[in-house]
């Protein structure tokens, strides 16, 4: 059984067909990479195995369970994490405390109005842990806004780490990263390979192919390749395409 | 920037020394009021004010969202104070959960619309709401009063079984308020800094990353909201003590648009105390410079302008980065005094 499936999925926005018949299944402890143009429909496929938008038709199922159209939070809560595009935390708070926001215990505690936060340890230092896993610790107290753009982007990595998540879907994560910050990000992914399913749209057809165990191919809302880095290598449609140049 | 350890400490505790040093200040207001042309039942209004502005501010500062109607839930206690005293019981502690009570479930009601909106649209909700409810208080007139309001309310005793306090006397029921706004001070900073305060928080910097982390954004929308009328509609019942009756004026628009203003210029967008703050400064604006001219709103306006043209973050805003900069150079100054005591010793 796959951890994450998506059968049929169509997504329309007015006349516009966003999303077409488009079918994904990953394994667990995959790594599952997805590509395409612009406008291909990758972030709306995102958006709707996170819950932001509902299909028109199809399913989505995480660990055999219907998950369809369910709202963010609840998807969330049964353990798909994400990342966004266009970097999305917590400004005015500390790293730590994004990452604390993220943990299952904490989201447990979330209507309690009795207790202080700051009077918890376990809170830091299971926050510290997360932040340790992608090299953040010594940065803990700084606030959100005032890391750099590659610390931002590892702490939406951490921040999605510390949900414990059971899927992880990272949308572009080396989007605006220099050549340092991919190698990071390259090396945390590889490490997590294998303990956790993860799904990631990416443009860095480099990083892609040197990480995923398999890749689909999205263009005008549909799926016209799959396979593994190496068979995409050899596709016919990738390789007449643009992005073939890199792969 | 690094989020100092000494304000999670602070965080931390029920009662902060912030907190009793401005009690115990305000303990004395009755001992020296009237020495400087003043009287006690302003100090009664500030507390009350205070209270009532940092329950707004749970909405406004703390989830960030623009509520503009809030005078309704405020006038809701006050009204739900007199009425449980002439129609259910003349009981003190009933009466003011019952401001409290009434105040929250309206709020609840409201908060069932709107918290699926944002920005503008929230905002212009807020005040349609406001706005039902000062028309049902003014057309009500056999459960209110109408424009004339609900009189003859009284100063209940505040009975502890073995003792009971009279709160006829202004400075008794200074002490009485001082007691209740301690209390809510206490209460709600714990609030905000709980793991429920914090989520709020976090949904007023991103509801999309809060969502997508597991948080209902919607129940913790609803549910602030619904906190801040009933603290709101508790300081409205002690409004009405305050006052012996209770009027509709309070829940009009522009009633609503004074703990707005004072919120802001407090700078409670950036401080737990800036509601306090504004609400001080409003009120004795009001008083001292109300008794040179009728046009005080006008210079009160001005500074509204003013703070939000060159200090948005308001009073506390403004005080808290001079206190920043005092540390900054304190800091630099010692390290040239170090640094010359080396280049000294070197020689």
């Amino acid at each position: 059984m796959s951890m994450l499936e998506a059968a049929g999925v169509h997504v329309r926005f007015g006349d516009r067909v966003v999303l077409e018949s488009v079918d994904l299944a990953v394994a667990d402890g995959e790594f599952h990479g997805v590509m395409g143009p612009n406008g291909a429909g990758k972030t709306t496929f995102f958006n709707v195995l996170t819950g932001r938008v509902k299909p028109s038709r199809g399913k989505v199922r995480l660990g055999g369970e219907d998950v369809t159209g369910l709202s963010p939070h609840r998807i969330a809560a049964k353990g798909i994490a994400r990342s966004f595009q266009i970097m999305t935390l917590f400004d005015e708070f500390s790293a730590r405390d994004n990452v604390m926001m993220g943990l299952p215990e904490f989201r447990a505690r979330g209507l309690d109005f009795v207790h202080a936060v700051a009077g918890d340890r376990r809170f830091a230092e299971q926050a510290s842990e997360a932040l340790a896993a992608v090299g953040l610790v010594e940065k803990g107290d700084v606030r959100a806004k005032d890391l750099s753009y590659g610390d931002r982007r590892a702490l939406e990595i951490a921040v999605a780490l510390a949900q414990a998540p059971r899927v992880l879907c990272l949308d572009e994560p080396t989007s605006g990263l220099g050549s340092d910050g991919v190698q990071r990000l390259a090396a945390l992914i590889a490490r997590l390979k294998g303990k956790l399913t993860i799904v990631a749209i990416e443009h860095d057809m480099e990083f892609l192919f040197s990480l995923a165990d398999r890749i689909s191919v999205i263009h005008w809302g549909q799926v016209v390749a799959r396979g593994t880095p190496h068979e995409l290598q050899r596709n016919d449609w990738v390789r007449r395409s643009n992005l073939g140049k890199f792969a | 920037m690094m989020v100092g350890s000494k304000s999670s400490s602070e965080a931390a505790r029920l009662v902060t020394p912030t907190m009793l040093v401005l009690w115990l200040v305000l303990a004395t207001v009755p001992l020296w009021i009237t020495r400087i042309g003043l009287y006690p039942y302003l100090g009664i209004e500030i507390l009350i004010w205070s209270l009532y502005a940092m329950a707004f501010n749970l909405v406004l500062g703390t989830a960030g969202l623009p509520s503009f109607g809030h005078g309704a839930y405020f006038g809701i206690g006050a009204y739900a104070f007199g009425l449980c005293q002439f129609d259910i019981v003349a009981n003190l502690w009933i009466c003011l959960v019952a401001a409290a009570l009434a105040a929250g479930l309206a709020g609840a009601l409201v908060a069932l619309f709107i918290s699926h909106r944002r920005g503008i649209y929230y905002a212009f909700m807020t005040i349609a709401f406001g706005q039902i409810f000062w028309t049902l208080a003014i057309k009500s007139h056999r459960i209110t009063g109408g424009e004339d309001g609900l009189l003859k309310i009284k100063r209940l005793p505040a009975n502890f079984g073995l003792v009971s306090f009279d709160l006829t006397d202004n400075v008794a029921f200074y002490y009485f308020v001082l007691a209740a706004f301690a209390v809510g001070v206490a209460a709600l900073w714990r609030l905000v800094h709980s793991p429920y305060g914090r989520v709020v928080a976090a949904i007023r910097q991103s509801e999309t990353r809060a969502a997508h982390l597991g948080y209902n954004v919607w129940l913790y929308k609803a549910s602030i909201f619904a906190l801040s009328a009933a603290v709101s509609g508790f300081a409205g019942g002690l409004f009405a003590m305050a006052q012996l009756a209770a009027f509709p004026d309070v829940m009009s628009l522009h009633q609503s648009g004074y703990v707005v203003m004072m919120t802001l210029v407090g700078g409670g967008l950036v401080s737990f105390w800036g509601p306090v703050i504004g609400v001080f400064l409003f009120l004795t604006a009001r008083d001292v410079i109300g008794a040179l001219t009728n046009a005080w709103m006008l210079y009160f306006g001005l500074l509204f302008i003013a703070i939000v043209l060159f200090r948005p973050e308001g009073i506390a805003g403004a005080i808290s980065a001079a206190l920043q900069q005092h540390s900054l150079n304190a800091l630099r100054q010692r390290g040239t005094s170090a640094m010359r005591l080396l280049v000294g010793g070197g020689r």
